[in-house]
This record gives structure tokens, sequence and C-alpha cells, in this order.
């Protein structure tokens, strides 16, 4: 059974270096891909119910044992964002294929991006399954330097200011990380994470303080909270549709798991954490008002990324287990609907041939399919009732109610808030690109740039992928039930800790 | 627990002008920065495992005399990854100068935008009276 924690981590890798050899055939470069994520997306439904029927599996590497080795665990909640994870790669890998984006540099013997994908992909896995820090530092580096790659092919003087934007912010992160790794270690002498539990605790109160900061702004800045974001509506948008999704949909989230396991397992605060109540409720804010501003797109949508973002923060902040229960849901819904309305913004700039909200009218009577794909992806990331945004936003604003104090009862006010900004934003898109009188596609601006296309049609494999995931979001929200009981579960876990602790070190200690 | 004083003063060193660096408009400087402070945290992890000692191998000498060799095992491998990284960062550097001709970090677009309608309006409420 717990070779299954490893697999979505080799399969990728495996696969990447295959893909590298059969270089000059796409073919099977694309069998190749669409076969291993679909496997994983198989593993990781098995992993989950396994570990939801019989508890955290966990897998020594080489025989060696903690606190020394490099052990792999999947508990509730890696093995469920596992799986949202692979079926979101697994569809954005569908609409790339579709899209024909994998195709380009084709001629010139470097296609990437199969290889780059399938490293992304492992890279996220080993970010969720790892047990120790260090094997976390690598699996963010693994997954980051793909996502260089990805978001720098094909370079044009556009998308070579915002890479080197987008490199350099995450390199110093990295650095940082080296440096908070090195700073835990000098104080407890261990970095494997269920170890550290133990030893965290046992540390004077002003130094465990200052490290547990020290990770919240090596992880905030990958996952984007305020005053840490500004790099991301700068980046995200220069990438092509797929890209930008993968990366909005799962990279940011990552960062937010990290935040949950560190600050649940190691850096635990019974009470309230202000801080972080507030970092949520700005997060919230300038993400909500900074995508109304917008006119591009793609900015606005990586805005809206950014303030629910603030969401995921604020249900970490009141550390309650109801709480921790709206963030998995939340966690597991955004990945979703954020990936699904990039590929829709993906479709719209393919057909118009433009980002521009101004310049775009029309589409809903020219292609009422995505009109129907974007408002279901819309509505659910505003939190309109029947969808999967409500259900894990009542889960949160219900936590924010019960913990009752001036501040938390701010900040879930905000929340409502920033829901119906969300929905203005939304609707400043629709009735820019869906309402009045449709348009011919513009002229393709720059034939080498990949992300404005201008057909006037797309093809059927990136409608068909991009409404299986659409069609997985309205899932969670039909599903709610069952999800909603194994993200309680896994809360639970979170706030006990001890089953972690004890399928990682033994029960002996 | 003694403290390395040398070591702590050349940390502090190396963090501070690989931060400075960080902060400067040419793009060669900020890689600089980056590979200074990469050097640093590198420098700061193999450092964590405490006072220098006799080489961790099997029957060598007593493990309380060893330096622990994980940080070792650690710094190891991220200095592989900062290498590799500095490498992609001096390709995508050359990269831009090839295609904008300069080596200047270039101004946010957003922030250029801002900027130039502040600077209507202000033409424009001059032009007013």
């Amino acid at each position: 059974m717990s070779i299954l924690v490893a697999l979505p981590v080799l399969l990728p890798l495996l696969a990447a270096a295959l893909s590298l050899v059969f270089n000059t055939f796409p073919r099977v470069q694309r069998v190749l891909g669409v076969l291993v994520l679909s496997a994983i997306v198989v593993d990781a439904a098995v992993l989950l119910a396994h570990v939801d029927r019989a508890g955290p599996v966990v897998l020594r590497m080489g025989g060696y044992g903690p606190p020394i080795g490099i052990t792999l665990v999947a508990d509730r909640l890696s093995a469920l964002l596992l799986l949202v994870s692979a079926i979101v790669t697994l569809a954005v890998l569908v609409f790339s294929i579709g899209q024909r984006i994998t195709d380009y540099g084709r001629d010139t013997a470097s296609n990437t991006f199969h290889p780059m994908y399938l490293v992304l992909c492992a890279g996220v896995a080993l970010c969720y399954v790892t047990g120790d820090l260090f094997t976390l530092f690598v699996g963010f580096e693994i997954m980051l330097s793909a996502s260089y790659v990805l978001i720098t092919r094909r370079t044009t003087a556009q998308r070579v200011r915002a890479g080197m934007t987008y490199v350099i912010v995450s390199l110093t992160s990295s650095l940082l990380f080296i440096t908070m790794i090195a700073l835990v270690y000098a104080a407890t002498g261990t970095v494997n994470l269920a170890d550290l539990a133990d030893k965290v605790a046992a540390l004077p109160p002003g130094i465990r303080t200052s490290l547990g900061l020290f990770t919240v702004v090596v992880f905030g800045i990958k996952a984007a909270l305020v005053p840490l974001h500004f790099w991301l509506p700068d980046s995200y948008p220069t990438a092509p549709a797929p890209v930008t999704a993968v990366f909005a949909g799962l990279l940011t989230k990552v960062g937010v798991y990290a935040l949950i396991r560190t600050q649940t397992l190691i850096f635990t605060s019974e009470a309230i954490w202000t801080l972080l109540l507030v970092t949520a409720l700005l997060t919230m804010l300038v993400g909500a008002l900074g995508a109304l501003a917008q006119n591009d797109i793609n900015r606005m949508m990586s805005f809206l990324l950014v303030s629910h973002i603030g969401y995921m923060l604020f249900g970490l902040a009141l550390y309650t287990e109801i709480g921790l229960t709206g963030v998995i849901l939340y966690v597991v819904h955004h990945i979703t609907v954020q990936a699904s309305l990039f590929l829709v913004g993906g479709l719209i700039t393919r057909h118009t041939g433009t980002v521009s909200l101004r310049a775009m009218s029309g589409v809903a009577t020219a292609y009422p399919l995505v009109a129907v794909l974007f408002a279901i992806s819309a509505l659910s990331l505003a939190g309109v009732p029947p969808f999967s945004g409500f259900v894990a936003k009542i889960a949160l604003l219900r936590a924010g109610a019960e913990s009752a104090t001036f501040t938390a009862y701010l900040v879930t006010g905000g929340a409502v808030l920033t829901s119906l900004l969300s929905l203005y934003a939304v609707t400043k898109i629709w009735v820019g690109a869906f309402w009045g009188e449709a348009r011919p596609p513009y002229e393709d601006p720059d034939p080498t740039d990949e992300v404005t296309v201008g057909t006037g049609n797309t093809s059927r494999g990136m409608v068909t992928a991009t409404g299986a995931l659409v069609a997985a979001g309205v899932a969670i929200a039909v599903f709610a039930g069952p999800l909603a009981g194994v993200s309680g579960r896994a809360a639970n876990d979170l706030i006990d800790g001890k089953s972690y602790r004890e399928a990682v070190l033994g029960a002996a200690r | 627990m003694t403290i390395n004083i040398t070591m702590a003063v050349l940390l502090a060193g190396l963090y501070s002008v690989g931060f400075y660096l960080l902060m400067q408009r040419s793009l060669v400087r900020v890689i600089l920065g980056i590979v200074i402070l990469g050097h640093g945290a590198n420098l700061f992890l193999q450092g964590a495992g405490g006072p220098p000692g006799v080489p961790p191998f099997a029957g060598l000498a007593a493990p309380e005399v060893m330096v622990d060799p994980l940080p070792q095992a650690m710094a190891l491998t991220a200095i592989v990854i900062t290498f590799a990284l500095t490498t992609f960062l001096l390709a995508l550097a050359f990269r831009s100068f090839v295609l904008l001709g300069h080596d200047e970090v270039q101004d946010d677009v957003e922030d250029r935008r801002v900027g130039t309608t502040a600077e209507r309006n202000d033409l424009v409420q001059e032009a007013a009276p």
C-alpha cells in the first residue's frame, strides 16, 4: 500500500525522462502524458479511500527511519489534495494538447512542454506527501524550476520581463526557505515534521514565535498573501492559458498547503491568530478591489485569485475544527474553479483574439457554450448558492461567527463583502465579454505568442477539457456531503496532530 | 553552545550585500545579489550543523567528536539547486538583453499606466484655469 504514496512523484519524473527521449514524437509524448496523469488520478483516489479508512500511510525511503531518513506521508489532507490536483493537471494537459501549444517548437527539436509539465506535477505531488521540511524545499524547487521554464517558453519581450520578476521573486523566497531550514535545524536538530512538532514545543516561546513568523513569510510569498502578492498579477497573465490555469490552481495552493501543515503541526497556536486574520482581511479586500480596476481579463482573474487566498488564511487563522474544515473545502473548490476560470478565459481570448475587456463583446451570441461554462465557474467562485463555492464559504463564515471575537466578526464581514466584490468583478467580465453585438475576431497581434490567437473557433479538446473541469466543480457541490465528511475528519486530524505523529514516529514515541 | 563570531559577521555581511544588490536596477547586479544571497543561505545551512569536528565516516572516531553530516548533505543539495537556477537566470538575463538591448529591470506596466494617468490629470488641471 505504501508504494502508492511514492507513485505520484516517481511516475511523472520517469515519464518526463521518457518524454525527453521521445522528443521528436509528439504523439508518443501526448499519450504518455495523458496515461501517466490518469494513472495518478486512480492512484490518488485509491490512496484517499485507503487513508480515510485506515489512517495515514507512511513510506520510509531507503529503509531509514525518521528523523534521519526521508519519509513520505499521506494523511487525509494530502491524499485529498493529491486527488484534486491530479484531476486538474489531467484536464489542463488535455486542454493544452487541444490548444496545440504542446506542438510549438517541434521543428526546432526543443519540445519542452511535456517533460516540464510532468516535472511540475511531480514537484506538486512531492510537496503534498513529504514528511520533512527539507524535502518540502526540494519539492518546491522541482515545481518552481519547471514553472520557470513553462512561464518563459517561447520568450517574447513581455514574457521575459514578467518571467524575470517571477523567477527572481521565487528564487528569493527559496533562499529565505533555506535560511528558515537552517534556523529550524540550529534550534532543534531535526527537519522531520513530526519530530519537529515535539521539539519546537519545547523551545522558548520567543524563538518559537519568530520561527513561526518566518515560515509565514516564506510560504506567504509562494501563496501570495497581500503584502507579498505583488509578483503574481504581473507574471501569471503573460503565460498561455493552460499554463496560467495550472499555476493559479496549484502553485499558490501548495503554498497554502505548506502553511496549513506547518502552522497546525509544528507552530500550533491555541488562540486565534490576530496577525494572520488581519492579513487574511487585507488579502481578500486588496485582491477584490485590484480585480475591479483591471481591463485585461487574465490580470483580473489573477487578482481574484489573490483575493480568494484570503479565505483560506481566514479559516487557518481561526484555528478551529470547523474553520479548518472550511479551509480544506475551500482549497478543493478553489483549485478546480480557478483553473476552470482560466481555461474559460483561454477559450475567450482564443475566440476573440484580445485580452482587453473593452475590446471584446458578444461572445454569448457567437459562442453560447463558453458563456455557460463561464457562468457556472464565475457563480461558483463568487459563492452563489447551488455551486461549490457556497458550501465552502458557508463553512468559513460559520466558523467566523462561532469564534465570536471582534476581529473574527470583522473579517467575517470582510469575507461577505469580498464575495459581493468578486460577484461584481465577474459581472464586469460578463458584461464586457459576453453581452453586446458579436464581433469578428481580432487579428493575432503577435504570431509567435500563444496567449491571444483570435481564430474565431476553438478545438474540441479545449472545450471538452474545460467542460470536464467545470463538471468536476459542479460534482464538488453535488457530493458536498461526503466531501465535507472527509474534510471534517482531515481537519480533526490536523487539530489533533496525534495520528500523524504516531504514524511517522511509531506509537512508542 | 558557543557562538562563532566570524561566521555570524560573515553571514550578516553576505545577506546584507545580497539584499542590497537585489534592490538594484541592473539585471546583472540583481543576479549577483541572488548568487551572494545563495552563498549566504548555503553557508548558514552548513553552519547550522554546529562546530567543526572529525569527518563523519564510520569507524574513524567516536560519534561525539564527529560533525553532524545531515546539514552538509542538505547544503550540498541546496548548492546544486541554487547553481542550476543561477544558470537559468543568466540565460534568461541574456535573452532579455538580446530582446530589449539593455539589462535594466523594466518598469511595471501597471505602474507606468497609473503614472501616465496621474501626469495627464496634472496637465489637464494646469490647462484648466
